[in-house]
């Protein structure tokens, strides 16, 4: 709708220089210097959007780091297929390495092998139950079509005397449970 | 007189087939995003109609590449028509009451995961990956579905009569699942696509054993079946799926900030 007595709105002028987000990666200020281990050690400080107490690297995601000529690869794998923090994860993983003077980093999505709740690490599962969510109990491998919910353990009070309120809680990952000793509901990240 | 088709091209429709009746069901569990009848139920639908899309997309992403990159994955879910549509008959049929919700997904879960069970050892590393992938999530559906089953089979007076109204309304639609076409048997040959015989004597021997716990009749098997969906013959509901599915990227095309 357009009222009358509108000034236009003034034209700004040109930019002098064009501002593209790749003309400001700084160029590699010892970059490729870094070793496998700091470059690990780099991504475990990136933490996972949805629990952010745990890293992508605890949670198993980070597949693999290669220098391939001069340009960094890193192979990274969703935990679910539909999981909507994957390009977030995808975009702050490259941001992270770019802030440490990596220029161009590349991270690719591979599918295969699937992620598994296996690979969650020890001190990420730790990480988990004290952040309130119960860490995947058992082997995914072992997870059974039709079989019963196995009994899972209270992050609260350590009780094991818990109940599945549904299969599927508040991302795809987890699932709902409640402590019928301390009351409290939780979350329980679920093997697959 | 057709042509038989080239492997790829047989493929690229196939995973076409996967891809649609995988979005179709996802978009139309979301119709119930805000309606379900308890809060758990919700997330759990969602979780579902989520995984399914994200299914979907890898898929799509497969097959625009074997058609050779002319289109992406949202061109494939937005810019086509209905007769383009490849999805099963059953995932386009209405939500109605929860009986219906979950016999339709049940029905529909069954089916994925034998399919996906047999995709997993498919000669194609990019067919197997996503199998396993997506096995590993349609697993919990499936789990989830029979429960349904059972808890309202198996119910009260009205639950149990509501799923048998369920299952008899939609087991027409079962039968197109369970056939192959020239197109899946010229696959199957080469293990790129499950077996039809055994895919149907799987999917038969499971929804047997599920409704027979759930107290409820198994429909009889000579039953008429509609067909169609595979071939892009759709019912009168895909239209009205697709026209809400696909309003904003027909009314803005290639808008890139929402
Ligand atoms: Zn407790």
């Amino acid at each position: 709708m357009q009222k009358s007595g509108n000034q236009p709105r003034p034209i700004p002028a040109p930019l002098e220089q064009p501002i593209i987000a790749s003309d400001r990666v700084p160029a590699n200020v010892g970059g490729e210097q870094l070793t496998e281990t700091q470059l690990w050690q780099l991504l475990d400080e990136v933490k996972d959007p949805e629990v952010p107490v745990v890293s992508v690297v605890e949670l198993g995601i980070v597949r693999s780091i290669q220098w391939l000529d001069n340009q960094l690869q890193v192979a990274v794998t969703p935990t679910y297929s539909g999981c909507p923090a994957t390009e977030l994860i995808e975009q702050q993983i490259a941001a992270a390495l770019m802030q440490a003077g990596i220029r161009d980093p590349q991270v690719t999505r591979v599918l295969n092998p699937a992620w598994t709740t296996d690979w969650i690490s020890d001190s990420g599962r730790e990480k988990l139950r004290a952040y309130g969510i119960a860490p995947p109990q058992g082997s995914a491998s072992k997870m059974t079509l039709l079989g019963h919910a196995e009994q899972i353990s209270c992050p609260h009070c350590g009780s094991s005397h818990t109940e599945q309120v549904s299969e599927f809680g508040s991302t795809a990952c987890k699932a709902l449970y409640r402590c019928i000793d301390c009351l409290e509901p939780f979350d329980y990240f679920k093997c697959i | 007189m057709t042509q038989q088709p080239s492997q790829d091209q047989a493929l690229q429709e196939y995973l076409l087939r996967l891809a649609d009746s995988a979005l179709i069901l996802g978009q139309r569990l979301c119709e119930l995003c805000g309606k379900a009848p308890a809060v758990e139920e919700e997330m759990a639908l969602m979780n579902v109609a989520l995984d399914l899309v994200g299914q979907a997309r890898n898929w799509y992403d497969y097959a625009a590449e074997l058609e050779g990159g002319q289109r992406d994955a949202d061109a494939l879910a937005y810019r086509r028509d209905a007769h383009e549509f490849r999805n099963l008959l059953l995932v386009e049929q209405p939500n109605g009451d929860y009986a219906v919700t979950m016999a339709r997904q049940f029905f529909y879960d069954a089916w994925h995961y034998f399919t996906l069970q047999a995709l997993v050892n498919a000669p194609d590393e990019r067919v197997a990956g996503i199998a396993a992938k997506a096995l590993k999530e349609v697993t919990y559906h499936l789990r989830r579905s029979s429960e349904w089953m059972k808890r309202l089979g198996d119910g009260t007076e009205e639950s149990h009569q509501r799923m048998e109204v369920a299952v008899e309304s939609l087991w027409r639609f079962t039968g197109e699942m369970l056939t192959a076409d020239a197109v899946e048997q010229h696959l199957a040959t080469a293990g790129l696509a499950p077996d039809a015989e055994q895919l149907a004597a799987d999917w038969q021997g499971l929804v047997n054993s599920v409704l027979t716990e759930a107290t409820l009749s198994l429909p009889p098997a000579d039953a008429w079946m509609q067909q169609g969906g595979k071939t892009g013959r759709h019912t009168e509901h895909l239209g009205f799926i697709l026209a809400e599915m696909q309003f904003l990227q027909r009314a803005y095309p290639d808008a890139k900030i929402w």
